[in-house]
């Protein structure tokens, strides 16, 4: 003997409406893209013309023209820079989502552990890294390394704060019924303040991966023209003695577009993970 | 419809002098005596504030008693043999239905292929087949509580203890869900206990209702509904319901005017 669902119950949980859609996009969808395109247009013609018109030195201010001539030029010594950044941002990126996450979960273990570490974590977050890094391009030989320790600071603590209230964000009916079931605290970890954590550890990500970026790029210019490194921080710093802005600027176009990338990226990612079940992932409803 | 046999066997489970006391010195619930039978169907009515949500959750083992003794007699496995439904649906946001069943029985120890099965039967039994793969944004509420039920009966509990499940529904929904909670009830001859403030909800699905008053929150009546299974649309807008809604309403007025 088993019962039966009515339909009427059920059509009620199918309340997906149609938007109408323009090529596949909604006329919201086109505002979003088109709005900030036109301000950048207008801007970008605007500064054209100011250059031309008032006949600025390209040493002082370039059009971006110029800009864009000169990053294709040079695309050669860029981009060989770029990827040195890049390598240094998503190592810094990979260990901070490791160890950030392995801490929190040491942490939502043991509240001893938590509260004797959490200080320094928060010490370690609000010292200017401008101000440790060149110590600690003092004490590590490798400059690599040295780069990859900076940026792992400023990128490490977004993870571990977001992950640790995560994981303690656990719904307190769904953690009663751990209980009744005598669940342990690896099946309590594993079936339910790990999902619970995930939104959270994905938002501290998302942070960080542009916190990565910049880390490594500070990091760079404090190591300064005597490194060995050459990422686009050096290129600046460079570009700058030899009076060279148009290729400043390109090297400063290629960091705003990595940042871009990097948190379209993990937001992308964020998204696939949570589209079927967080609110955060469900399509906006105005 | 023939007549259902729903003969109540030795107490299950039994109460004596059951007690709570908060940390800041409310006492919430004082000297509860109750024994109840296996495979009876018991409501605990009362209005809010009465302690019946705390007795549940001293039966389910959530929280101690501070005097008394609670016990369940020998039998069945330690775990799954309480099954629990709160009183919202407490699904997991990240599982699908299917998924969301599975877990007593993957705490359990059980295997995946096994507990699958038995899950998706489970979901059948609540008329889910079908939605094993949604997720519970997708589902309506009382699909939602529906798929909270299967998961409290996946591991063929000898106990079901249900805290306000239909409290949150429409009234149709609701009357629905009675309806297939008292076919489940019959079908798998679980013991029943159901927390309510609503006499009618109480006295159309129990074999027996426990009026609760509050401050201090303790038992002031005990009163069978001595009326056949199977119940449908029949009984409730029979004379028989009335008289039993008017008995059990009249004990909840006493019990609150003391």
């Amino acid at each position: 003997m088993s019962v039966v669902l009515s339909s009427d119950e059920a059509a009620t949980a199918q309340a997906e409406i149609a938007e109408k859609t323009v090529l596949g996009l909604t006329p919201d969808g086109w505002l979003r893209i088109l709005a900030p395109l036109l301000i950048g247009v207008l801007a970008l013609g605007g500064w054209e013309w100011a250059v031309r018109a008032k006949e600025i030195p390209s040493y002082i201010l370039p059009g971006p023209i110029e800009i864009g001539r000169t990053l294709m030029a040079d695309w050669g010594t860029l981009s060989g820079s770029l990827l040195i950044t890049l390598q240094i941002t998503f190592a810094a990126l990979f260990v901070a989502a490791g160890l950030g996450l392995l801490l929190a979960v040491l942490f939502a273990q043991s509240r001893v552990i938590e509260l004797s570490l959490f200080p320094y974590a928060v010490i370690l977050q609000v010292t200017p890294i401008v101000a440790i890094a060149p110590l600690i391009f003092i004490w590590v030989d490798d400059i690599r390394i040295a780069l990859l320790i900076c940026a792992w600071i400023v990128a490490f603590f977004p993870i571990l704060s977001n992950t640790t209230l995560g994981l303690n964000s656990a719904d307190h009916n769904l953690a009663d019924l751990f209980r009744l079931y005598r669940a342990n605290r690896w099946q309590v970890l594993r079936y339910l303040r790990l999902p619970t954590a995930m939104p959270y550890f994905l938002a501290g990500l998302r942070i960080s991966g542009g916190l990565a970026l910049i880390g490594a790029i500070v990091a760079e210019f404090v190591a300064g023209t005597g490194g060995r490194a050459s990422g686009l921080a050096y290129r600046i710093l460079e570009a700058g003695y030899q009076l060279k802005i148009p290729r400043m600027f390109a090297a400063l176009v290629l960091i705003s577009v990595t940042g871009i990338a990097i948190f379209g990226a993990l937001s992308l990612i964020s998204h696939l993970m949570l589209r079927h079940w967080h609110e955060s992932a469900m399509k906006e409803r105005k | 419809m023939p007549e259902v046999d729903v003969g109540v066997g030795a107490p299950v489970l039994s109460l004596a002098g059951v007690t709570k006391r908060y940390a800041n010195g409310t006492l919430a619930v004082r000297g509860v005596d109750l024994a109840v039978g296996q495979g009876d169907f018991v409501s605990l009515l009362g209005p809010s504030g009465c302690g019946k949500s705390t007795v549940l959750r001293m039966m389910a083992g959530l929280i101690p008693p501070s005097g008394g003794r609670i016990a369940m007699a020998a039998g069945g496995d330690a775990t799954g043999d309480i099954g629990f439904v709160f009183q919202e649906p407490t699904l997991a946001p990240w599982s699908n239905a299917l998924r969301n069943v599975m877990l007593p029985l993957r705490l359990a120890g059980v295997a995946k292929p096994e507990a699958e099965q038995r899950a998706a039967a489970a979901l059948a039994s609540v008329g889910l087949a079908g939605f094993e793969r949604s997720y519970p944004r997708a589902l309506s509420g009382g699909m939602k509580m529906r798929v909270s039920i299967a998961r409290a009966l996946v591991t063929r509990p000898r106990l079901l203890l249900m805290d306000e499940p239909f409290a949150a529904l429409d009234e149709i929904t609701r009357h629905r869900l009675n309806n297939d909670l008292l076919t489940l009830w019959q079908a798998e001859r679980f013991t029943a206990i159901f927390v309510t403030h609503s006499v009618f909800e109480s006295v159309y699905l129990s074999r027996r209702i426990v009026v609760m008053a509050a401050r201090p929150g303790r038992v002031v009546a005990d009163l069978p509904v001595d009326a056949a299974y199977p119940r449908g649309e029949v009984f409730r807008t029979s004379a028989e319901y009335a008289a039993h809604c008017r008995a059990i309403s009249s004990a909840l007025s006493r019990a609150m005017g003391e």
